[in-house]
């Protein structure tokens, strides 16, 4: 199947999500954090939403601010 | 009423910081990082804001890198108990609380080697004292920035250049500067920084922390208590990244958000700011001490040289008594006695009986130091 209109990125912990989604809104990346789908890991915090069409832009400036990402995921 | 036991917990708070606790409380009051719903993402929002401001006010580069606790004195056995190993030898000053002491004490009968390095009768440090105490097996250095008991700032920067030079780790107490004397962590070369929420950062008691500085290695930083971080649930060992690895258990989420509006409030108001404030009502407080007739001043004798924490004695009569008088009779309430701090009166000669402190804190008038200074003299020269 095609068309996964959104991209989840996984960190470490809330605070490190609460980090990134600063760090996105600062650089106009429009994100949304949610629950951890069930199917991605068994964690139960939160998750770095971001629009597909983002999804590089996203990562790179986590990257830039030294946010370690455990992974990235279609949605 | 005259408050002068800011140098014990500060008061008043700023009024924004009953407001961000009342707010938490009746408008988000769910677990920080413990769930994914909107509540709890926005109480972690409100934690990381005051990881944020705190990073901010003393220059960390990492806001995760602020490790949050219930005051200072856990976050100094943290850095103590997680970091120092039996067969290490740590440094100290004869200036330190027992929340420093009574941690090395303990490790010491376990096997770390101690020294500690002398300071003067006023209670200044000579880094070069420092330096001639570093061994082969010296892991660390600890020093309190500012004294509780006579306010002696210490030379931490300096102290810092030799850990450089020698590859050993800075931990600096900063219960009595943070917020009142600039702490820059990066310029003042500090690897951790021990800090409490309660006095010049103006938040809540049973807030505090501990900044870990990228050349601490924090697989060697053994957590104090571990437990359930709201992180790597389906592993049951704990996690092993900043700042869960040290946060174990329910955060006091009410008490950051008061935390972070009193961080933000002395950021607005300014470090410096305050910091000349202070060093005026303490300069104008050690002065007039000085020109009452049996009263004995101790530390630097500068406002300067120390924070706005001043102790004496008055001849004649107690420091007990003195306290006692000042509360029933005149509303000005201070701390007598040792001030937890055994090793800082031996230092300074005050030792077994202690002496009067006045912390002055940022609100502190010149109006309360003359009022309080005449009752002084009025109780001295009814002594002679």
């Amino acid at each position: 199947m095609t068309g996964h209109r959104y991209t989840v990125i996984l960190v470490h912990s809330t605070s490190h999500a609460i980090r990134a989604e600063k760090a996105l809104y600062q650089a106009e990346i429009s994100t949304k954090l949610i629950p951890v789908p069930r199917h991605i890991s068994s964690d139960c915090g939160v998750c770095v939403r971001v629009e597909r069409a983002d999804q590089k832009a996203a990562v790179e400036t986590l990257k830039r601010i030294g946010l370690e990402v455990e992974g990235v995921h279609e949605a | 009423m005259i408050y002068f036991d800011n140098a014990a917990t500060s008061w008043p708070k700023p009024p924004g910081v009953v407001e961000a606790m009342t707010h938490f409380l009746n408008k988000v009051g769910a677990n920080p990082g413990r769930a994914a719903h909107r509540r709890a993402v926005e109480a972690g929002r409100i934690v990381y804001d005051a990881r944020e401001a705190v990073a901010e006010l003393f220059n960390a580069p990492d806001p995760l890198r602020v490790a949050f606790g219930s005051n200072v004195t856990e976050s100094l056995n943290l850095a103590l108990r997680g970091y120092l190993r039996p067969g290490d030898h740590v440094i100290t000053s004869s200036m330190e609380h027992n929340s420093v002491m009574r941690p090395l004490r303990a490790l010491e009968r376990e096997g770390v080697e101690l020294t500690v390095v002398q300071c003067s009768p006023e209670g200044s440090l000579d880094p070069a004292d420092v330096g001639a105490s570093v061994r082969p097996n010296t892991a660390m250095i600890i020093l309190n920035h500012g004294s509780n008991v006579v306010g002696t700032l210490l030379p931490v920067a300096e102290v810092g250049r030799i850990c450089r030079q020698r590859d050993l780790l800075l931990l600096v107490d900063a219960a009595q500067t943070g917020g009142a004397y600039p702490v820059d962590v990066q310029a003042d070369l500090i690897d951790l920084l021990a800090f409490t929420g309660h006095k010049s950062l103006y938040g809540p008691m049973g807030t505090g922390g501990l900044i870990v500085g990228e050349r601490v290695d924090v697989a060697r930083l053994e957590p104090l208590k571990r437990g359930g971080t709201g992180s790597r649930s389906e592993h049951e060992q704990q996690p092993d990244f900043m700042p869960d690895m040290y946060e174990s258990g329910t955060p006091n989420a009410v008490g950051l958000a008061g935390l972070a509006a009193g961080v933000r409030w002395v950021l607005e108001r300014g470090v410096e700011e305050i910091r000349a404030h202070e060093v005026e009502i303490a300069q104008r407080l050690i002065g007039e001490l000085q020109n009452i007739p049996g009263v004995t001043v101790y530390g630097s004798h500068a406002g300067e040289m120390q924070t706005a924490t001043v102790s004496f004695n008055v001849a004649g009569i107690s420091p007990s008594e003195i306290g006692l008088r000042l509360d029933e009779e005149y509303d000005i309430m201070c701390r007598v006695g040792l001030h937890c701090a055994p090793a800082a009166h031996k230092t300074l000669g005050t030792y077994p009986a202690g002496a009067v402190r006045f912390g002055l804190g940022a609100f502190s008038t010149a109006e309360d130091v003359d009022e309080a200074v005449s009752v002084v003299a009025e109780l001295a020269r009814e002594a002679r």
